[in-house]
């Protein structure tokens, strides 16, 4: 029905409803989706005209590619911002990772992308506004999402290291004699790194959403621009294929947080037991 | 006593930084509202009408720009100005009714997870957290999809998922009013199990849902920003600000101020929105300072 065009005529209709599959009924059409599935088959792209799996095996290298290095990038920055504000609270540096994270939290990525383009780009052509050919082009695309994903870290870095500098052990730590620094870095920021984890399922959420965004932006040719141009293109098995791998990562990820939950805090441990 | 003036002057101070954090958004965001609602008064031009001797005019303090063009022209020579007033419409309009819904929703789930807990509350609570776990864009684009771009669309897409921070928080209320004396009393006088949600624990749960709902707008605001601009919100021929910047992206290195502007926009409204939130939370409930 979305492919028809004003010339369309009955038995082209007719033809492509063949080739597609959709003159069995539903149920069949699932059973043959599911059938393929097992095989690994997720069906051909309509506009494309390549299997699906194909297609999302070249994008996904690149979405990682982009994911891991924004992730490493905020996750860094959020650590030390976080952590430095916390060490002193309503001070100067406190302030200004908060200020930081409002107005982060506030701009559209997409807006920050484009205008991180006309600035870096346009006005001094210092760094490449698409393409993944050499490691300049990574500097805009990474940049924009780290910037995305740094203000929901920074925030729960900070209050959990807030939290955790207000118990006995840390009081203690100093009582002991331990220099600033050891207490601050070893003590504390262990421990306050575990309230953050159990949110990293949201994070990865958040990862992926940011992806979608900023990929379409910089056109990175990841995961997230296939799910768009799919979209955009109605091109149903690349968009079903997608979904079934970002679904399937979502899942794959949570499971991971939990494990690592158990096996980073003890205290789970016992408490199940 | 020097300390105690110290305490006085910083406390004067912080008295002063909480109504400057009031007031400027409250200004920008009845603005915002006003501007919505009277946008066909105040545009100086129709947010459709095209004019081609007129593509491409920069703002007016760029050289070239012209003073009936304040903002400047896109690619068909539509009034920016004219189509960023316009373009608060629709966020105002989504916004409202997404908050709307998803409060309603959050909250009736979570008042009944809350008072009734066992089953109901473990069934409640796990879609929840699943519902936080599903990237709400992708959930978004496809129904926008397969139902087509409309304004109930994007509603319904934004609507799906986003009652789950408010179920979450009301149930963590609704959990801790169950064991009060009132609500006991309540019970005791024979006070039915719906009767003593809607007339003893929903009046409780307010306030904690006030807050979490201004702080949500910015929230809603940027999902519409961000669906329109992938082309999945509104339809195009209606502004709308994501739409926007949008249309100024491969322009970027000609005419910036097509997506400049519209994309300040929404960070005003929602940096000011954010404000707010944090504003009436701090006043309301500061208990919920790690929202």
């Amino acid at each position: 029905m979305l492919m028809r065009t004003a010339t369309s005529t009955e038995e082209d209709i007719t033809n492509i409803k063949k080739q597609l599959g959709l003159d069995k009924s539903p149920p069949e059409q699932y059973w043959i989706f599911v059938r393929s599935l097992t095989r690994g088959d997720l069906g051909k792209s309509l506009t494309k005209r390549r299997p699906v799996t194909e297609m999302m095996g070249e994008a996904l290298p690149k979405s990682l590619e982009l994911g891991l290095s924004s992730f490493a990038v905020s996750m860094l920055a959020s650590l030390l911002l976080g952590v430095l504000a916390a060490r002193k609270r309503d001070g100067l540096l406190d302030n200004g990772v908060k200020f930081l994270a409002i107005l982060g939290q506030a701009m559209p990525g997409f807006w920050v992308g484009i205008v991180a383009i006309f600035i870096f780009s346009v006005y001094w052509p210092l760094f490449p506004a698409g393409g993944t050919g050499s490691l300049a082009c990574f500097v805009l695309p990474v940049f924009t999402l780290s910037f995305y994903l740094l203000p929901g870290m920074m925030r729960l870095i900070r209050s959990s290291m807030l939290d955790v500098l207000d118990t006995e052990y840390i009081k203690l730590a100093r009582i002991k004699g331990l220099s600033e620094r050891v207490v601050i870095w070893k003590h504390a920021l262990r421990n306050a790194l575990i309230a953050p984890l159990t949110t990293a399922g949201i994070l990865f959420a958040n990862l992926i959403a940011g992806e979608v965004i900023i990929e379409t932006v910089f056109n990175w040719p990841g995961v997230g621009r296939l799910t768009v141009e799919g979209l955009v293109a109605r091109d149903f098995p690349l968009v079903q294929g997608v979904t079934l791998m970002l679904a399937g990562l979502v899942l794959l990820v949570n499971l991971l947080v939990d494990v690592l939950y158990a096996y980073v805090d003890p205290q789970i441990r016992y408490q199940r037991s | 006593m020097a300390r105690g003036e110290r305490d006085n002057g910083s406390a004067r101070r912080a008295r002063i930084m909480m109504q400057v954090t009031f007031i400027v958004p409250v200004v920008i965001l009845a603005l915002f509202v006003l501007t919505a609602i009277f946008a066909p008064v105040i545009a100086p031009h129709l947010p459709t009408k095209t004019s081609m001797p007129h593509r491409l005019l920069p703002p007016f303090f760029v050289e070239g720009g012209s003073t009936a063009y304040l903002l400047g022209t896109d690619l068909v020579g539509r009034d920016i100005l004219s189509r960023v007033l316009y373009g608060a419409r629709i966020s105002l309009s989504v916004s409202l009714l997404v908050i709307f819904i998803t409060g309603a929703v959050g909250t009736i789930v979570g008042i009944i997870a809350g008072y009734m807990g066992g089953t109901t509350d473990t069934i409640i609570m796990r879609t929840t957290d699943a519902s936080l776990a599903i990237p709400q864009i992708l959930i978004a684009l496809l129904l926008a999809v397969t139902l087509g771009p409309s304004f109930k669309t994007i509603v319904l897409a934004l609507s799906i998922l986003g009652w789950a921070p408010y179920a979450r928080l009301i149930r963590g209320e609704a959990l801790r009013l169950r064991e009060a004396d009132f609500v006991a009393q309540a019970r005791i006088i024979g006070s039915s199990s719906l009767r003593t949600m809607i007339v003893h624990i929903f009046p409780n749960v307010v306030n904690p849902l006030i807050v979490i709902a201004t702080m949500m707008v910015g929230l809603v605001i940027l999902m519409e920003a961000a669906l329109s601009y992938l082309g999945a919100g509104i339809p195009p021929t209606t502004p709308s600000w994501g739409g926007m910047v949008s249309d100024g992206r491969n322009l970027i290195d000609r005419a910036w101020w097509i997506s400049f502007f519209p994309g300040l926009a929404i960070g005003l409204v929602v940096l000011s929105g954010n404000f707010l939130g944090d504003w009436i939370r701090d006043k309301l409930d500061p208990r919920l300072r790690q929202l």
